[in-house]
């Protein structure tokens, strides 16, 4: 048996990336001889979730609940879902390659005692279980093999796309409330505090894009770029230099120390495309770059480019949308 | 507090600013076109020490496992205010992230024996080549200690039954504090402080400190890798729109074509 789990996001409804390991995991079955997919979730399952997950072929929801689980816990939580893992027998433990499904994949490894392959792009074999997985950023890859059980790993944000089954079952669900050691719970989530709407800004979940880099040249180059993503009802985001040189803040930053996005387009301006950058933006749908140097990685991994300084194109475009909105 | 004993963990790993190339047997990255680094959240957790050792007195010893060149990194560690360096020599790319964990913990271990206590071990969330996540958690297990993972901000603070480290990372809900007695371990990621300069004062300072060099406590299981591989190369087709201010037009055109100008 194949155990997911799956986040769910702050409406209940699970994470894209979520349901795209359950569509990993229906994959990994189909080649396995159609090993049932099961799936985790710590906390609540609405009644949607359970439909929703049931649509991605899911055999039965493994709720896990009760005081041990109640705040985040690496330690904590990963005993649960080895409990959960114990139970129904899981061959694979997986996850989404989130913060909390890397971070939970590799205590959930550490316990078992086996290897944990991160950011999982595809599977290659079965006996033994090879896995290719993305390293350096997505700049290079590394075959892996996971020949112990359970074979735990996380999937990269969109290796494949989420699709629910051909032949759906309804999905069971079953509560889980496992004892948590004291000793799992002294690293514990204490309390929370939202961030502020500016904040959280939802680059990771914008459909545009505006990038900036080097070329916006000072604290005081954002001016025009601030303007597009205005005219676009779209989010800024930044490369490394900017946020190293104190232009902008961190939580703007793009990149493999930085937020992974996947808009519909993407629209760097002044940004070269280092690895650094181009992990975080690989997977924007469309890319417009703008850039003086038409030779600059950005450009020709772009879609679209323009060749100029950000400075002249992007007050010309400004204008040009306001021009045809009347 | 009468002083906390930090160890902070880094690694050498190839600059991610230019093209990646590959060594000849696909075991690892060649970055002797590119240079080297240490990884950006090392970078924090490398701040986050020295500040630490300011603020409650306490030694900051800088760790890496790696060939006799990542000394460099151990350097520039030392020139911004770490004060003890420890450098397991070995060839990295030998070592698993379950490999590594054990030989930190060896080391934490030997020094402790010594009288050295490293009550806060900080590392980075992930490399930045091998990109594992894994290492500080795998670490926590060794050595039987607590770990927060990818925090980017965190202070000692004297708590009732001892000193405790306050952690805060970004999680889905907001931004979580954990409040956690030492010892311990924590993961950093980046973006919570800024990592200071070295000064010319501190890099002469780096330069005098007697760097411990100690040979692999066990022989490494190794990782699974089969091997490295670099993604075909895609052929460039973008789709040129024009030269500065003039395109403006051409691009527009292409915002409607989308649906990105229809809100």
């Amino acid at each position: 048996m194949i155990l997911v789990l799956v986040e769910p996001d702050l409406d209940g409804h699970a994470l894209e990336v979520s349901l795209e390991a359950l569509t990993f995991a229906r994959n990994l079955s189909a080649a396995g001889g159609g090993v049932p997919v099961d799936a985790v979730v710590v906390g609540e399952v609405s009644d949607e979730l359970g439909k929703e997950l049931a649509a991605y072929g899911v055999r039965t929801v493994h709720r896990v609940n009760g005081d041990g689980v109640a705040s985040f816990s690496g330690a904590g939580w990963a005993s649960a879902i080895l409990t959960v893992r114990e139970a129904a027998k899981s061959v694979v433990v997986m996850a989404a390659g989130t913060d909390r499904g890397n971070e939970l994949m590799a205590h959930v490894a550490a316990r078992a005692g086996v290897a944990m392959a991160a950011n999982v792009l595809s599977f290659s074999g079965l006996s033994p279980f090879v896995v290719t997985r993305q390293v350096v950023g997505g700049a290079a890859l590394e075959e892996m093999k996971l020949d112990e059980r359970p074979a735990v790993f996380t999937l990269a944000g969109h290796a494949v796309a989420a699709s629910p089954a051909e032949a759906p079952g309804p999905a069971d669900v079953v509560t889980h409330t496992p004892e948590i050691a004291a000793v799992d719970l002294v690293a514990r989530v204490v309390s929370v505090e939202e961030q502020d709407a500016e904040a959280t800004g939802d680059l990771t979940k914008a459909r545009v894009v505006v990038g900036a880099g080097r070329g916006a040249g000072g604290p005081d180059g954002f001016k025009d770029l601030l303007e597009l993503t205005e005219l676009l009802g779209a989010s800024l985001g930044v490369s490394r230099v900017v946020t190293s040189a104190g232009w902008r803040p961190h939580h703007e930053q793009v990149g493999q120390t930085g937020s992974r996005i996947s808009p519909d387009l993407y629209i760097p301006c002044g940004i070269s495309g280092a690895i650094q950058h181009w992990a975080g933006c690989s997977s924007a749908k469309h890319i417009l770059a703008i850039n003086t140097d038409a030779e600059a990685p950005m450009v020709t991994r772009a879609t679209y480019a323009v060749i100029g300084d950000l400075h002249e194109v992007v007050p010309a475009i400004n204008a040009e949308i306001r021009r045809r909105r009347g | 507090m009468s002083g906390v004993g930090v160890l902070v963990c880094v690694k050498r790993v190839p600059d991610s600013s230019s093209e990646v190339v590959l060594t000849e047997d696909g075991q690892g990255v060649d970055g002797r076109y590119a240079g080297f680094t240490m990884s950006p959240h090392e970078e924090c957790a490398v701040e986050l020490a020295v500040q630490v050792t300011a603020a409650n007195g306490g030694e900051a010893t800088v760790l890496s496992l790696g060939d006799a060149d990542a000394v460099e990194q151990l350097r520039s560690a030392l020139a911004v205010g770490c004060t003890a360096a420890t450098l397991v020599v070995t060839e990295p790319q030998t070592f698993g992230p379950a490999d590594v964990a054990k030989e930190i913990a060896a080391v934490v271990r030997d020094h402790e024996a010594q009288g050295r206590s490293h009550d806060l071990v900080l590392l980075g969330n992930d490399a930045a080549d091998s990109g594992d996540f894994q290492v500080g958690i795998r670490l926590a297990y060794e050595l039987g200690r607590p770990v927060v993972n990818g925090a980017s901000v965190l202070t000692v603070e004297d708590g009732p039954d001892g000193p405790l480290v306050v952690a805060r990372s970004e999680g889905p809900d907001g931004v979580e504090t954990y409040r956690v007695p030492l010892p311990a371990v924590v993961t950093i990621r980046e973006g919570g402080v800024e990592p200071r300069y070295p000064s010319v004062p501190g890099r002469m300072k780096a330069k005098k400190v007697a760097v411990e060099e100690r040979t692999p406590a066990a022989e490494p299981q190794g990782p699974k890798r089969v091997r490295l591989l670099l993604p075909p190369p895609v052929p460039s087709s973008v789709q040129l729109l024009g030269k500065g201010a003039a395109a403006a037009p051409a691009v527009v055109d292409v915002l409607e074509e989308l649906g990105v100008l229809s809100r």
